[in-house]
C-alpha cells in the first residue's frame, strides 16, 4: 500500500535518492575562467554554453561562483542567471558575494534556483535565518569552508579562505542548520586544488552532525575519489571544477563508474 | 492559452520558460477572468501551504480554479500545486482546495532520513492502464529520474488516484492523476529532458474534454 506510515523503511537495495555529481563554474564579468589560485585565469567561453553541455551530459545540478569584483559584473551576473534559466532545465545554484536579502531576491528572479551565502552568514548569521524564512529553506546553501587544525577539528574561514574566523567547522554547520540552512556545501581548503581526493573525515563528521544535505567539494582527482566521499564521506552530492574543466574527467564516465560500484546515480 | 496561475508563492519564470521551450506559449497570471479563459492551468509553487491557501482566498482564486478544473480544463499542479488540491495539511493543520480527498503529511522521522527530500528520485509508474496516465507518461520508461525538492506528501484517501510512486523512508504518491487533472510532487521544469518531455506530453492534451476523458 502507498503512503502507509507504519511501513518499515525499503531494505537495502531499493530504490533510493541518487547521489548528485555537481560542476562548478567559476564565474568573471560574465564568461567562466579557469585558473589556479586566482591567478593566470583564462577566458574559457560562454556560461550558458557551458551549463547546457554540462546539463546535457547528466550533471544533476550546476553550481555558478561568481568571482566577479565590480557592480557591473554583479549585473552581468544577473543576466547570465536569466539566461541559463532559459537554456537549462536543472537546478542551478549561484554563489559568491551574495550580502544582502536583496541579493538573494535579485538572484532567484534572475531564474537560479538556489544561493550559496559564505562569509556573509558568518559576519552575520541572521541572515541565514531571514533568508530562510523569506525565501525557503530548499534555496539557501550555506557554503563552508574548513581548514584542518588538529585531529577531530576544522577551522572556519572566509573571504574566500584567506581569513580565519576561529569558530569550528563541526560547531558552525549546527548553527546554520538550525538558522535553517537548506543544504551545506562544503569545502576542505586543505584538500582544495591538491586532486588529492575530497577530505573523508571532516566530509563525514559533518555529515552525521546534520540532518540536511552535504556536497562535498574540494580535492576530486579521479573517480575513487567521488566514490569515497560520496559512500565513507556520505555526502549526499559531490562537486567538482577543473577535473571537468579540463576533461580530465567527463561526467558520463564518471557516473558509469559509480554506477558499476553500486552507488545509486541519475543516468 | 495555457496559464501559469501566479499566487505569489515562488519563482514561476523556470516553469514557464519550460512550457516556451516546449514550444507553447505561455502567460503568468493571478486575475480571475484570465483563468476561466485559460486552455490549459499550470499551478506550481513552493513555500508553505497555509500562506498558499490564504494567497489564493485574497486574491480570489479558489472558486475560477474549482470551476476550471470542474468543466475539465487539462491542470497541471506541480509540487505544492500538487497539496493544495487535497483537503487537508498537516503543515500549519490548515483545509486545502479539497478537490482530492486525502491529506498532505510530513515525511516521518528516520535515522538518516534528511528532510527535505531534495534532489533526483525515480518514479514507479502504478497506474499503467489509465488513458490519461498513458498520455502523460507516454515514452517516459517506468522508474525514470525527477528533481524533488519537499518536506510533505501528499497521502489520498483513495489509492486509485496515485499514479506513480517514489520510495523516500516510506513510499509516498509522487503523482496522481484524477480526472482532468495531473499533478505531481516533483518538479518537471528541473528534471532534465525527462521533465520537459513530460511537459510536452501535458502540453499534447487536447483541450476538449470528452477527447481524451
Amino acid at each position: 500500500m502507498i503512503s502507509a506510515p507504519n511501513h518499515p523503511p525499503p531494505l537495502n537495495g531499493s530504490k533510493m535518492l541518487a547521489k548528485r555529481i555537481i560542476p562548478c563554474l567559476d564565474v568573471k564579468e560574465g564568461r567562466v575562467v579557469k585558473g589556479i589560485n586566482f591567478f593566470n585565469l583564462q577566458d574559457a567561453g560562454d556560461p550558458v554554453e557551458n551549463a547546457a553541455r554540462y546539463s546535457e551530459e547528466g550533471a544533476d545540478e550546476i553550481v555558478f561562483l561568481d568571482i566577479t569584483a565590480t557592480i557591473e559584473g554583479r549585473n552581468t551576473m544577473l543576466n547570465v542567471v536569466a539566461k541559463t534559466a532559459e537554456e537549462v532545465f536543472i537546478p542551478l545554484t549561484v554563489g559568491g558575494g551574495i550580502r544582502t536579502l536583496d541579493d538573494i531576491r535579485e538572484l532567484l528572479k534572475s531564474g537560479a534556483d538556489k544561493v550559496s551565502i559564505n562569509t556573509a552568514a558568518v559576519k552575520d548569521p541572521s541572515l541565514v535565518w531571514e533568508a530562510a524564512e523569506k525565501f525557503g529553506s530548499q534555496c539557501i546553501v550555506v557554503a563552508v569552508d574548513g581548514k584542518y587544525v588538529s585531529p577531530g577539528k576544522w577551522e572556519v574561514y572566509i573571504n574566500s579562505g584567506r581569513t580565519p574566523t576561529g569558530i569550528q567547522v563541526l560547531d558552525w554547520v549546527e548553527e546554520v542548520e538550525k538558522a535553517g540552512a537548506g543544504e551545506i556545501l562544503l569545502t576542505s581548503i586543505d584538500a582544495d586544488g591538491t586532486q588529492k581526493g575530497y577530505d573523508i573525515e571532516l566530509t563525514r563528521l559533518v555529515s552525521q552532525k546534520v540532518n540536511i544535505p552535504i556536497i562535498a567539494s574540494g580535492g576530486a582527482g579521479k573517480p575513487l575519489h567521488f566514490y569515497q566521499v560520496l559512500t565513507e564521506g556520505k555526502a549526499d552530492a559531490a562537486l567538482a571544477a577543473s577535473l571537468f574543466h579540463y576533461g580530465i574527467l567527463t561526467i558520463p564516465h564518471l557516473k558509469k563508474y559509480l554506477q558499476e560500484k553500486g552507488v545509486e546515480v541519475r543516468v | 492559452m495555457t496559464v501559469i496561475v501566479d499566487y505569489g508563492m515562488g519563482n514561476l519564470r523556470s516553469v514557464a520558460k519550460a512550457v516556451e521551450k516546449c514550444g507553447e506559449s505561455v502567460v503568468i497570471s493571478d486575475s480571475p477572468l484570465r483563468i476561466e479563459k485559460a486552455a490549459r492551468l499550470i499551478l506550481p509553487g513552493v513555500g508553505a501551504f497555509g500562506r498558499a491557501m490564504e494567497n489564493l482566498r485574497q486574491l480570489k482564486l479558489i472558486e475560477p480554479l474549482k470551476e476550471k478544473i470542474g468543466e475539465g480544463t487539462p491542470f497541471l499542479g506541480i509540487c505544492l500545486g500538487l497539496q493544495l488540491l487535497f483537503e487537508w495539511s498537516e503543515e500549519g493543520n490548515v483545509a486545502g482546495l479539497g478537490i482530492i480527498p486525502g491529506k498532505v503529511k510530513k515525511f516521518p522521522s528516520l535515522p538518516g532520513l534528511k528532510i527535505p527530500h531534495m534532489g533526483w528520485n525515480n518514479i514507479k509508474l502504478t497506474t499503467g492502464n489509465s488513458p490519461l496516465a498513458s498520455k502523460i507518461f507516454k515514452e517516459i520508461p517506468d522508474n525514470s529520474y525527477f528533481y524533488f525538492v519537499h518536506s510533505y506528501y501528499v497521502a489520498p484517501a483513495e489509492e486509485t488516484v496515485i499514479s506513480s510512486a517514489t520510495p523516500y523512508g516510506i513510499d509516498f504518491a509522487s503523482s496522481v492523476i484524477c480526472k482532468n487533472m495531473f499533478a505531481c510532487q516533483f518538479h518537471p521544469e528541473k528534471s532534465s529532458k525527462t521533465g520537459l518531455k513530460l511537459i510536452r506530453n501535458f502540453l499534447g492534451l487536447p483541450v476538449e474534454r470528452e477527447t481524451w476523458l
